[in-house]
C-alpha cells in the first residue's frame, strides 16, 4: 500500500505528513520539558539560604558538550542539504559526523559526567551539631562574610559500606577543597572548573548526621532537577542517534535510489527533532552550569 | 517552519548562548580574579562571531540554491 503525502504535499494543509506529525509531537515536547524547566525554576526560588548548590558540574566539559550539539545541528542541516542537492555520498559523510557528535555527547555524559557524581558524597549536618563540625563548614566565617550558611559536609567516602551497614558508626569522608579550608577566602565563592578531594580526612558521626547520600536524585532537589532533565534529554539524544543510523544505514540507500525525496523529507524531519534537542541543551547548559 | 527556519533560529540562540556565557565568564573573572576565565569570555565572544558569520553563510546559501520551501 502506498502512503499518501510522504513527499507531495496535502491540499489542505499544503504540508506532506510528517512535517504536520513532527511539528505536533514537537509542541507536546515543549509542553513536557517546559514543565520540568518550571519546576526547576521554582524549587531554585524557594529553596532555603545554603540549601541549593552551586558549582557542582564541571563548566569546560559542560561547554565542550554544547559546542558538540550545535555542531551536530550544523552537520544534520548540510547533510539534508546535501541530499536535496543528490549528493549522496556528502550526505553520508555529514550524517556519520552527526552520529559521531551524538555519541560523543551521550559517552560524556554516561562515562564522566553522571559517574563522577555517583562517586560523590555529602552528609547534611544537624543543626544542633554544627558547631562540632565548624572547622569543616567554617560557618563563623561565612557568617562574618555574610554568606548563606554551610549545612554539608561533602568529598569522597572511603567507607562505602556506612552508606548501608547500621554497625558502622561513622563516615570517613576525604574533604572536598572548600571543606578541608573552608575559612580560605578563595572558597567562599563557587568554582566551575572541576576540584578534586583533598587528601584531608574527616570522620563525621552518623549520630550527627541529618541526612547522608551520594550525588544521586535523592541527594537534593538540585539534583533530581540535573538527572531529570539531563536524563530525559539523553534519552532523546539516543532517540536521535538511532533514528539517524537507521538513515544513515544501506537500507536507506536504496530509498534514495528509488525516491531521493522521500529520503530527504525523513532526514528533514529528523533534523527538526535533532535541532529541538539540541535547542532544549541550549537552555538546560546555563541554568545547570552557569547559573 | 522548514529545516532552514528553524536552523536559523536554532543558530540565533546559539549566538545568544555564547554571549551570554562570554558575559558570565566576564562577571566571574571579575569576582574571582582568574584570568582563565577571561580566557573563557574571549572564545566565547569568538564563538558567537562564528555562528553570526556562519548564520549569514548559510542563509545566502540556501537562498542562493533556492532548495528550501
Amino acid at each position: 500500500m502506498e502512503i499518501p503525502y510522504t513527499v507531495s504535499t496535502r491540499p489542505d494543509t499544503g504540508l506532506w505528513n510528517a512535517k504536520v506529525g513532527i511539528w505536533l509531537f514537537l509542541a507536546s515536547e515543549v509542553m513536557l520539558f517546559g514543565g520540568l524547566f518550571s519546576a526547576y525554576i521554582f524549587l531554585r526560588l524557594d529553596a532555603p539560604p545554603g540549601m541549593w548548590p552551586h558549582g557542582l558540574l564541571n563548566v569546560p566539559v559542560g561547554t565542550m558538550n554544547t559546542a558538540i550539539l550545535i555542531m551536530s545541528s550544523v552537520t544534520v542541516v548540510l547533510a539534508w542539504a546535501a541530499l536535496k542537492m543528490r549528493k549522496y555520498r556528502a550526505y553520508w559523510w555529514y550524517m556519520l559526523a552527526t552520529i559521531l557528535c551524538g555519541v560523543i555527547f551521550l559517552t560524556v555524559k554516561l562515562v564522566y559526567e553522571w559517574p563522577q557524581k555517583f562517586d560523590h558524597f555529602g552528609a547534611y549536618i544537624k543543626p544542633e551539631e554544627l558547631g562540632k563540625y565548624e572547622q569543616y563548614l567554617g560557618n563563623e566565617h561565612a557568617a562574618a562574610k555574610g554568606l548563606p550558611p554551610r549545612l554539608e559536609v561533602t568529598g569522597h567516602l572511603h567507607n562505602r559500606a556506612a552508606l548501608n551497614d547500621p554497625n558502622i558508626k561513622e563516615y570517613e569522608v576525604a574533604l572536598d577543597p572548600l571543606n578541608a579550608d573552608p575559612s580560605n577566602p578563595a572558597m567562599d565563592r563557587p568554582h566551575f572548573f572541576y576540584m578534586p578531594p583533598t587528601d584531608k580526612i574527616a570522620t563525621i558521626e552518623k549520630a550527627d548526621v541529618q541526612y547522608a547520600t551520594m550525588f544521586l536524585p535523592k541527594h537534593s532537589a538540585y539534583f533530581a532537577s540535573y538527572f531529570t532533565i539531563t536524563g530525559l534529554h539523553g534519552m532523546h539524544v539516543l532517540g536521535g542517534v538511532l533514528v539517524f543510523i537507521y538513515m544513515w544505514l544501506p537500507v536507506s540507500k536504496r530509498l534514495y535510489q528509488r525516491n531521493p525525496e522521500h529520503l530527504a523529507n525523513r532526514v528533514e524531519v529528523a533534523g527538526l527533532f535533532w535541532h529541538f534537542v539540541d535547542l532544549i541543551w541550549i537552555f538546560v547548559f546555563p541554568l545547570f552550569y552557569l547559573l | 517552519m522548514s529545516l532552514k527556519g528553524f536552523h536559523i533560529v536554532f543558530i540565533i540562540f546559539s549566538t545568544l548562548l555564547a554571549l551570554g556565557t562570554g558575559a558570565w565568564c566576564i562577571w566571574v573573572d571579575l569576582v574571582e580574579g582568574a584570568p582563565i576565565y577571561l580566557a573563557g569570555a574571549i572564545l566565547s565572544f569568538a564563538a558567537a562571531v562564528v555562528l553570526m558569520v556562519y548564520g549569514v553563510w548559510f542563509y545566502r546559501k540556501m537562498k542562493r540554491l533556492r532548495i528550501i520551501t
